[in-house]
Formats: C-alpha cells, sequence, structure tokens
C-alpha cells in the first residue's frame, strides 16, 4: 500500500509533465489538423539546450524556461511559415505529418551530431533533494516541475479562455470556415498556435531535462508516450489531454512499482491499441466525420 | 495522376529487360567488394522504397514504422539461426526468407487491422509507435534477443561474399517491383487508388476499404521484412538501435517521394540518385548521423519544391508540350469564343 501511494504521487508529478507536452500536441492538432510529430524532438532539444545553458553559463534549469520558451516560440512560428503554411490544401494533412516528421529527424541529426549520441541529463545541486511528507518521498525537482507545468496549464486556460487571440483559437478548432468568415485569421491563429505548441514543449524540456537522462533518439520514445496521451484524450481536446496525461502517468508508475519499470511504457500503447479499439474518438473527442 | 490500363507494351518489357538485365549482370561486371556492397544497399533501399510504397503511394496511408517490420525480419532471421544450422552450403538462409515474409505478413494484420480502424493521422500515430515498441522489445526480451548486446549470426562460406546477397535482395526488389506494376492495373489498384482519393466513397461504392488496406499494409511489410532478414544475414549483426534505426526508414520513404509516390518506377529511379551518392560520401568520408540530417533537409526540400516527385512532374511537362504542338481541331478564334468565363 504504501508503495501504491508513493507510486501514485510520482505518477501526478510526471502527468502534470506529459500534460505540459501533450498540451502543445493537442492543440496544434485542434487548431491546424496538424499532428506535430515533432514535439517529441522539440522537447529533447529544449533539454539538449537547457543542458547546455546550465553547464556554460550557470544557469539554473527552471529559469532558463524564460529564454528558451520565447526562442522556441519563435522557432515554432518559423516552421509554420516556412513549411506548413506553403502546402497544398489537397493533401496538407499527410504532407504536414512528413514535414514535421523530417523536422524531428533534422534535429535528431544536429543533436547527435552536436552532442553525439550518450546519454546526458541536466544534474543540478538540488537534483537529489526530496520532502518527506507523511513518509512519502517527493524529489524537489519533480515537485518544482509539476508546479511550473501546472502554471503554464493554467495561463495557457486563461489565454484561450479570456483574450482576444483565445477566442479565436477556439473558434477556429469548433469550426475553421465559419471562423474565417466572421474574419478570424487562419494564418495568424495557426502561426501563433504553432508557436505555443513548441513554446510548451521548450518548456517541458528544461524540466524533463532534470527528470531523465536523455539521448538525441529519446524522442521516439517521448512522442509515441505523447500520441498515445492526445489519442486517449481526444485529439484536440485540451482538457482531454490533461486527463488523459494523468491516468497514463498514474498507470505507468504503478506498473513500474508492482510490475517492472521495464515494461511501464508499454502501457502507453497497450492503451492506445484498447482505444483505437473501443473508443477511437478518445475520452473527451467528438466523433466528427473525416477528423480523426 | 490516373491509374493506367494494365498494357504489356514493348517499351515497357524493354525498360524492365534493361533494368533488371543490368542489375543482374552488375556484380559479375564489377565484382570489386566494396562495388557490390554499394550496390547491395542501393537495391536493398530499392527494395524497400518499392514496399512503402505500394501502400503509401498507392492507398495515401503513410506508415512512419515500417522499419519496425524491417528489424522485425531482421531479428527472425537472427533468431533463427543461432539455434538451426545455415547449412554447409549457407544458402539455407535464403530458402528461409518466404516463410519468414510470410509470418511478419500475418503479425502484420491485427497491427493494420487496428491502425486502420480510424483515419490517416491515426495510422500514421500507430505505425510511428510501433518503431519504438519494437525497439524496445528488442531491448527488453533478453532471452530472445539478448538485449542491446545483439545477435551475431554465423558468417556464410561463400568465397565471393557480397553476390549471393546481392542477387538475394535483388530478387525480392524485382518480386515487389513486378507487384507494384501489377497491383497499378488490377482491380486492387484501382481500389486503393479510390481510397487515397475518397475514401467514404469508396466505401459508398462497395470498395471493402479495410480489407483493401490490410491485404496491402500485409503485402508491404512481408516484403520489407524479407529484406531486413537479407540484411541481417549480410551484416552478420543484429542490435536493437541497428535493426530498427531511422535513418533506414528515411532512406526507404526519401525515394519514392523524390521519384514520385504512386509510380511504378518512381522509387527505384529516386533509389538510385540519392542511395549511391549517399554510399560513395559514406565510404568516403564517415560519419552516419550526418546522412539523417541531410536526408531531412532533401526530404524538406522536395516536399517545398517538388512535391509531386521527379517522374509525374517530368510526365506533367512533356503532355504539356505535345498539347501545345498538336493544333486543337478547333479554330482558335472559334475557341476564344467558346470559353466561358
Amino acid at each position: 500500500m504504501h508503495l501504491f501511494v508513493q507510486a501514485l504521487i510520482l505518477g501526478i508529478l510526471i502527468g502534470g509533465i506529459y500534460a505540459l507536452m501533450s498540451s502543445g500536441l493537442t492543440l496544434v492538432f485542434g487548431i491546424m489538423r496538424v499532428i506535430n510529430v515533432a514535439q517529441g524532438a522539440m522537447v529533447i532539444l529544449a533539454a539538449y539546450l537547457s543542458y547546455s545553458m546550465f553547464q556554460t553559463l550557470h544557469i539554473d534549469p527552471f529559469l532558463s524556461i524564460l529564454l528558451l520558451a520565447p526562442a522556441m516560440f519563435g522557432l515554432g512560428v518559423g516552421i509554420h511559415r516556412l513549411f506548413i503554411r506553403t502546402l497544398r490544401a489537397d493533401n496538407a494533412e499527410e504532407m504536414s505529418l512528413l514535414v514535421t516528421w523530417a523536422t524531428a529527424l533534422a534535429v535528431e541529426g544536429i543533436l547527435s551530431v552536436t552532442y553525439t549520441t550518450s546519454y546526458r541529463s541536466t544534474i543540478t545541486s538540488y537534483a537529489q533533494a526530496s520532502w518527506t511528507f507523511g513518509g512519502y518521498r517527493v524529489a524537489e525537482v519533480r515537485a518544482f516541475g509539476f508546479l511550473i507545468s501546472v502554471a503554464i496549464l493554467i495561463a495557457l486556460y486563461l489565454v484561450l479562455a479570456k483574450t482576444r487571440f483565445g477566442r479565436s483559437v477556439r473558434a477556429t478548432v469548433q469550426n475553421p470556415t465559419s471562423a474565417k468568415l466572421l474574419g478570424v485569421s487562419a494564418d495568424r491563429v495557426s502561426a501563433l498556435g504553432f508557436g505555443i505548441g513548441i513554446a510548451t514543449a521548450a518548456a517541458a524540456g528544461a524540466v524533463y531535462g532534470m527528470i531523465y537522462p536523455f539521448h538525441p533518439g529519446s524522442h521516439y520514445d517521448l512522442i509515441s508516450r505523447l500520441l498515445s496521451i492526445v489519442v486517449l484524450g481526444g485529439l484536440g481536446s485540451l482538457g482531454g489531454a490533461v486527463v488523459a496525461s494523468m491516468i497514463l502517468g498514474i498507470a505507468e508508475s504503478v506498473v513500474a512499482v508492482t510490475i517492472s519499470p521495464i515494461w511501464s511504457s508499454f502501457v502507453f500503447f497497450v492503451v492506445l491499441i484498447a482505444i483505437l479499439l473501443f473508443r477511437p474518438q478518445g475520452l473527451f473527442g467528438i466523433r466528427e466525420r473525416g477528423a480523426l | 495522376m490516373r491509374p493506367e490500363v494494365r498494357w504489356v507494351t514493348r517499351a515497357g518489357v524493354a525498360r524492365a529487360a534493361v533494368i533488371f538485365g543490368g542489375l543482374l549482370a552488375f556484380p559479375f561486371a564489377f565484382s570489386q567488394p566494396w562495388i557490390v556492397t554499394m550496390a547491395f544497399f542501393a537495391v536493398m533501399f530499392a527494395g524497400l522504397a518499392q514496399a512503402w510504397n505500394l501502400l503509401g503511394g498507392y492507398s495515401g496511408y503513410i506508415s512512419l514504422g515500417h522499419v519496425a517490420f524491417f528489424g522485425l525480419g531482421a531479428y527472425s532471421e537472427a533468431i533463427l539461426f543461432t539455434h538451426i544450422g545455415i547449412g554447409s552450403n549457407g544458402y539455407v538462409p535464403f530458402f528461409v526468407l518466404p516463410a519468414i515474409g510470410v509470418a511478419i505478413a500475418l503479425v502484420g494484420v491485427p497491427i493494420a487491422w487496428v491502425a486502420v480502424r480510424t483515419r490517416h493521422l491515426t495510422f500514421a500515430i500507430v505505425t510511428l509507435t510501433l518503431l519504438f515498441v519494437v525497439q524496445s522489445l528488442a531491448f527488453n526480451l533478453h532471452g530472445l534477443t539478448r538485449g542491446s548486446q545483439g545477435i551475431s549470426l554465423p558468417g556464410p562460406p561463400f568465397s565471393d561474399y557480397e553476390r549471393p546477397f546481392y542477387l538475394a535482395v535483388l530478387a525480392i526488389f524485382a518480386l515487389a517491383t513486378f507487384i507494384v506494376w501489377h497491383v497499378r492495373g488490377s482491380k486492387l489498384g484501382l481500389m486503393l487508388f479510390a481510397i487515397r482519393d475518397d475514401e467514404d466513397r469508396a466505401r459508398g461504392v462497395g470498395v471493402p476499404t479495410t480489407l483493401v488496406k490490410v491485404f496491402t499494409f500485409a503485402l508491404s511489410v512481408c516484403i520489407t521484412g524479407m529484406i531486413g532478414a537479407v540484411w541481417a544475414y549480410f551484416i552478420g549483426f543484429v542490435y536493437p538501435q541497428f535493426a530498427v534505426d531511422p535513418l533506414v526508414m528515411i532512406g526507404s520513404l526519401l525515394p519514392v517521394f523524390l521519384g514520385g509516390a504512386g509510380t511504378v518506377w518512381g522509387p527505384v529511379l529516386g533509389t538510385f540518385i540519392l542511395i549511391p551518392a549517399q554510399q560513395w560520401l559514406a565510404y568516403q568520408y564517415g560519419a552516419s548521423q550526418l546522412y539523417l540530417i541531410a536526408y531531412a533537409a532533401v526530404f524538406l526540400l522536395i516536399i517545398l519544391l517538388l512535391p509531386r516527385g521527379i517522374l509525374p512532374s517530368i510526365r506533367d511537362v512533356v503532355s504539356r508540350w505535345r498539347d501545345r504542338r498538336t493544333p486543337s481541331v478547333v479554330p482558335p478564334h472559334a475557341a476564344r469564343q467558346g470559353a466561358g468565363p
């Protein structure tokens, strides 16, 4: 029981970080029907960048988010401008998949050449520190990572719920054609949306690098998990992504302590197969013709 | 891109005879080991590209995880030959290829059935996760795969080491090309094109879409797996990152888009432009990670600048040129009058 509760705590903390990564993925899908296969690669890129900033400039990885997120927001807008916006409309869905996949491989290649393929991890002075609540240990890094993820998610929610930009985004998600007719610039919403998606990957990457060792090929692992999460939550549903992240984060760490850490990542794929068999639209997705 | 009616033309037969005759004669004309090795990889990737083309080019379903089946084929061969001998002449590993192909096709059926339940994007998601699943299985099923240590295969006793491998992979490539050509003119081909162009309507007019997609997927991964098996025997050892390598994935997808997806010879043309260049650079300079960057960059450029690939673009230019040359039956002024706003 003790072990189970400990696993539950760990799962919730990890779930928060998954939620941050997958929120960007599902947001981009909701706005422009693009699966950003490079989301995992962007997380790893951010992990390396924050690792470098910590090693050379001694910037705390959590603080590096303040630099990384805007920089990678710019990168996202650039990728959108160069590769996504230029796709022809008739097969944009498939082509965007290939474009983001090629981007992921390019990032992987660049990271392999720059940093070699060995594992790295960002180890701060407080990396080993933890708090104990009634017998349950909580690593400080994970707790901070969780809090930052939650804070960013709340900020994202407020932007979507309260601002004019957020309203254009929600309108585009619900009905792109009507949104365009009412004067929403689809191009601008898409570019900013893609930028925000990559910025969430940047923030999550800095945290990821402190919790897990990573190497340039880690993005396959990550994107497989993230895609399972967004399919479970329902492609395009932000709330769904958060709930699914929590479910899978907890399931993963419970399996890790009860069965074996080796098989914990298979939880994601088992759930992915089950959801495709029994509820292809996901927990909170709408069964929309041709959407999925 | 309308499907051509299958027609065994004299030009078509001549083209196939020249290409395959040339490829068959090649290792006898140039027998230096490094040249045959380069040719082996070129033909191997041509076969992989053709297998991908059969599914991705014809049905529009984009698989980003075909290399998982390449890895399965490689591991099947490796695991099989740690348990049974390769025979005194070393040819047994080639004879079991059809069995490995069938086994991998059977593995592909339930995976495809789950993956094609929804639409293109989910299919891509499932195939992408497959890549990671197979790699993790190879790492973690220690008893079977020896984990990250990998498996060494016994070396064959051939005196002309490369040539039998080249001929084996050439046979699979020829089979793949024949299938792609045959399907293009067949009812299966028409159903695949219908699925690519408008799946709802295809289903509406009675195309058994799920069956067609699952069958084509199984056929495609069968070829991919057999090529993986030959590769494992040729290389002599397999380990997880090597057998399920993103470089192999992009190497088998890029030629399809370079040459023209959904055409018979486009993927072949793309491979023979791309792979010898890469092999020669690798031979000269090494460093495989740079190819990942180069491939990705070439891929992005193709999608931006030549989204339909070389062959369809050439065909467009030729047909436009022909239209301009053949004078219209209607006199120009009448045509102008007849043209609506």
